[in-house]
């Protein structure tokens, strides 16, 4: 019998109190398929090297291959527990990159959207950052309030997690008048929600024992990070793309960004349970302020349906040239390139696009957040416990379809 | 300041460094010098407070339509919190030196951008602290983005041969060859 | 041979009541995890078990059976005797705790006159058996499962002992049935009031001794993948899952025995006297499951600070109380 077999991996001499730990991929609580080595000196971590790839499904290879249109429907798979929020942003890339002019009801439904994923996102963030520290209740009560914004979805596009609603143009479908009542009802029973979740676990002890003082880092330290999104805003950075570069109706729309203090867990907590307190706000005002219209514009590239009557429409079924004749005449796809930003649930998702004056893109860059979120987590988990990178990983909030891309 | 003046000002201190400047769609791209990559943009991030690294990515220009000057090109994009404006730079990098200088000295989350350009396309950076693979498994060949790599390969991944092996090696063990309808009934 | 008539009469009958009382445990554990699932899932807006049998009553016979067809899984390199030895050390020291617990005026099966100080001896013993599964499994996890269980479960011993010893002083005795009557001298007959420090600790050190929330970490899914029972399936794991039930419902029944008078209560039961016990010891388990529903668990050098600094000191403080009240209340 092989009695070193527990502690196999060979430690350098002088070292035998390090042993190295391999948390995941699987695992109950990274969230997706991470894997973290870590080596440890009893419970204190003294290095810590996250492994992804392993759900790399080669997007940016892909992109090069399909036309603009098709790439809509990869976005929905990088972070896939806010579907919506990835198609806005890519096609406010694609319509800027184009000079795609969206009409006024289109924009309103893409706020609308982009708001209710971002409450979809913050609650299976909550959810699953609760019962990783062990309030198994509170997992349940979200996802009672998602059920809701997931019915939603589906009686809005069809789907509750691969979305695909937004076009080239404007969005798939116009709501209807039992889709705007259900919402109605929802955004107002939903702040008593909040309020019930928090009286589960802001005022709690043992939470608080569990998220003050845990994952600290200053606002110079976040910004060197590059990291975005609520933990950026946690550490007190007043860095929101909704308001700093707006993009569909966000510029009509009143809401705050809350800022954090102290840049520990509870502070990126406060931040994102404010976040969804605004995001319930900015969605009453779109259900307000919704004005007529069409919505999509009227020479928006193909895939609009139903096609309308009278116009014509000469596609080249040549699968290679993957352009639509119809637009042929309109000299969108001129060479350059475009950076456009978004603020998604985790962060700032931004679209690098290079065009070669084809119908597909040359180059398609996706910067994710919760890539460069867990290449923080290399220097956020040094010198912490284990339970604490559990807690760290769960206030980063990635998501791993969208790291791998 | 306006990324166009911030861009012209540039031009002025770094005059040979900067070949060129562009505008698209708004935009303002800056193609300079990857000598000196690090010097324009620790002078960006002090003088114009363009603290945040929005984007990191590389290139591959070589079915490009359009003339280019070298092969591979690595693309910064900055953006100011404080003032609100952003700016892009594009370091051309020839195909036969394939390095240039990392600047995870500047931030660090850079670190892990930079080990993906590497892995997907093979740009080498200097004083880059951890330069491994990232996305690819451990033990891949080539570079993934590159043009000639092909989407769909000839050949499969040996990881995945070594697995379907095992797997005909591990069905010695299967005692039920088909389970039949109570077996495989209701188990949690 | 008809000398030994008596004699023999006598072992059948002790045979015949421990069967009684294993039948009875042993269901009460089966039933105990049931009800637990079925609280928790309406604490958390859900049903709970709902398909076999009604309303899902026949739930845990149905666990039972699966335990017992499943697979024995030993690892390879695990340390076959230690491997097997392990849960079945657990189990039998938390039953062996069962035999001193009385029930009733008269309804236990051994009376001997140091209770009290079995019971620890017995819930010492189950912790040997923790620290011999994390070991043998020889595996990362487990080892650590393991170390961080037994270290808990020792350093909340001292605390749970040193707050029964104000029981002790005020019963004068370490005889459970005379502890339970000693206590109708005090307010409402129970030592909660006089002894209300001590029954903090005591229901805190409870927790920690089960390795219930929020002291599970060791155990913890999200944390250590089950610590030091990861390696264990079927029947082995059904016997560690027992052992845990067994130890709660012990130590709920020693918190009822010195805390909440045992048996008495307000007006007498006929024909089933040990009526209020199970009832006060239903009201522990109860509490034991609300608290798995509500609250987060503690970090493990949280954990232990709370033991050492918190509770000793508070245990010891109401040693010194109890003292002193003896002594200027005579």
């Amino acid at each position: 019998m092989n009695e070193t077999a527990t502690l196999d991996i060979p430690v350098s001499q002088g070292d035998e109190d390090r042993y190295r730990l391999k948390l995941g991929p699987q695992h109950p609580a990274t969230h997706g398929v991470l894997r973290v080595d870590l080596e440890l000196d009893g419970e204190t971590i003294l290095d810590c090297d996250p492994q992804v790839g392993y759900l790399h499904r080669g997007f940016e290879k892909l992109a090069e291959h399909r036309t603009y249109a098709q790439n809509l429907v990869l976005t929905d798979r990088l972070d896939y527990i806010a579907a919506m929020a990835n198609n806005v942003g890519y096609c406010e890339a694609v319509e800027k990159l184009l000079a795609i002019e969206v009409p006024e009801r289109a924009k309103f439904l893409r706020v609308m959207v982009c708001e209710m994923s971002r409450l979809t996102g913050h609650l299976l963030w909550l959810a699953t950052h609760a019962l990783d520290i062990g309030a198994m209740t509170v997992f349940l009560y979200c996802f009672r309030e998602r059920e809701v914004l997931l019915e939603l979805f589906a009686e809005l596009c069809g789907a509750r997690l691969t979305t695909t609603y937004t076009r080239l143009g404007g969005v798939r479908q116009d709501v209807t008048h039992e889709i705007m009542m259900k919402l109605d009802t929802f955004v107002d029973d939903f702040p008593a929600c909040i309020e019930e979740y928090e009286t589960l676990i802001d005022t709690n002890r043992i939470w608080l024992k569990r998220t003050i003082g845990v994952g600290q880092i200053s606002g110079e330290k976040a910004v060197d990070l590059c990291l975005t999104g609520a933990s950026l805003r946690g550490s007190g950075v007043d860095y929101d793309i909704r308001k700093h570069m707006p993009y569909a109706a966000y510029d009509q729309m009143d809401f705050e960004i809350p800022l954090g203090e102290t840049g520990d867990t509870y502070a990126r907590y406060r931040c994102r349970m404010e976040e969804m307190r605004q995001s319930n706000y900015i969605l009453r005002q779109c259900i307000e302020k919704m004005p007529p219209g069409p919505i999509v514009c009227d020479d928006a590239p193909d895939l609009v349906m139903p096609v309308k009557p009278g116009r014509k429409v000469e596609v080249d079924t040549s699968a290679r040239n993957g352009l639509i004749k119809l637009i042929e005449d309109r000299d969108v796809y001129m060479e350059g390139d475009i950076y456009v930003a978004t603020e998604v649930p985790k962060g700032e998702l931004g679209f690098y696009f290079i065009s070669d004056g084809m119908g597909r893109p040359y180059r398609m860059h996706i910067r994710s957040p919760s890539f460069i979120h867990i290449g923080a987590l290399a220097t956020m988990g040094k010198g912490v416990m284990v339970a604490d990178l559990i807690a760290i990983i769960g206030t980063l909030d990635v998501v791993l379809g969208e790291c791998d891309r | 300041m306006e990324p166009i003046r911030i861009a012209e000002q540039l031009q002025g201190e770094f005059q040979a460094s900067i070949f060129g400047i562009n505008e698209h769609r708004g935009q303002v791209t800056l193609l300079v010098d990857r000598n000196v990559i690090v010097k324009i943009i620790s002078f960006l991030k002090k003088d114009h407070k363009m603290n945040h690294l929005s984007c990191l990515c590389g290139v591959d220009n070589k079915k490009r339509k359009a003339a280019y000057r070298e092969r591979f090109e690595v693309v910064y994009q900055l953006y100011s919190i404080e003032n609100r404006t952003s700016l892009r730079l594009k370091a051309q990098i020839p195909e036969s030196d394939q390095t240039i200088d990392s600047i995870t000295s500047l931030w660090t989350g850079a670190n892990w951008l930079e080990r993906e350009t590497y892995d997907l396309l093979g740009i080498v950076f200097n004083n880059h602290p951890n330069l491994k693979r990232i996305l690819t498994p451990e033990g891949w060949e080539g570079h993934p983005l590159l043009k000639e790599y092909k989407l769909r390969g000839d050949v499969e991944w040996k990881g995945f041969e070594e697995l379907k092996k095992k797997a005909v090696q591990l069905r010695q063990f299967d005692f039920h060859n088909a389970p039949t309808a109570e077996e495989a009934g209701s188990d949690e | 041979m008809l000398f030994y008539i008596r004699e023999i009469m006598q072992i059948l009958i002790i045979i015949l009541q421990i069967a009684v009382l294993l039948g009875v445990v042993l269901l009460h554990v089966a039933y105990v995890t049931y009800f637990e699932r079925k609280i928790i899932g309406h604490m958390q807006v859900r049903m709970g078990p709902m398909i076999v049998g009604w309303h899902g009553l026949l739930q845990p016979i149905a666990d039972g059976i699966k335990s017992f067809f499943k697979e024995d899984v030993v690892p390879e390199q695990a340390d076959k005797p230690l491997f097997l030895a392990a849960p079945v050390i657990c189990l039998v020291a938390m039953l062996a705790a069962l035999a001193v617990l009385p029930f009733a005026e008269g309804w236990v099966l051994a009376d001997i006159n140091i209770g009290l100080l079995f019971i620890f001896a017995m819930s010492s013993l189950a912790s040997y058996g923790i620290i011999l599964a994390g070991w043998a499994s020889n595996s990362k996890y487990t080892f650590l499962g393991g170390l961080r269980s037994m270290a808990q479960v020792i350093s909340y011993e001292i605390p749970m002992g040193l707050s029964l010893v104000g029981v002790m002083m005020l019963s004068g005795s370490l005889n459970l049935t005379e502890i339970v009557t000693a206590q109708e001298n005090s307010i409402l007959s129970i030592y909660l009031f006089p002894q209300a420090i001590g029954f903090f600790v005591f229901f805190i050190a409870m927790l920690a001794e089960t390795n219930r929330v929020p002291f599970d970490l060791p155990e913890a899914e999200t944390e250590l993948v089950s610590g030091y029972i990861t390696e264990y399936s079927g029947m082995r794991y059904a016997m560690f899952f027992m052992a845990e039930y067994i130890g709660m419902m012990v130590m709920a029944s020693i918190g009822t025995v010195c805390f909440l008078g045992g048996w008495n209560g307000p007006f007498a039961i006929p024909f089933f006297p040990p009526f209020w016990f199970i009832l006060k010891v239903y009201g522990f388990l109860f509490l034991f499951i609300w608290i798995r529903a509500t609250l987060p668990r503690y970090r493990y050098d949280q954990l232990m600070a709370l033991g050492w600094k918190l509770l000793i000191p508070l245990a010891l403080l109401n040693i010194f109380l109890t003292g002193l009240f003896k002594i200027l209340v005579p």
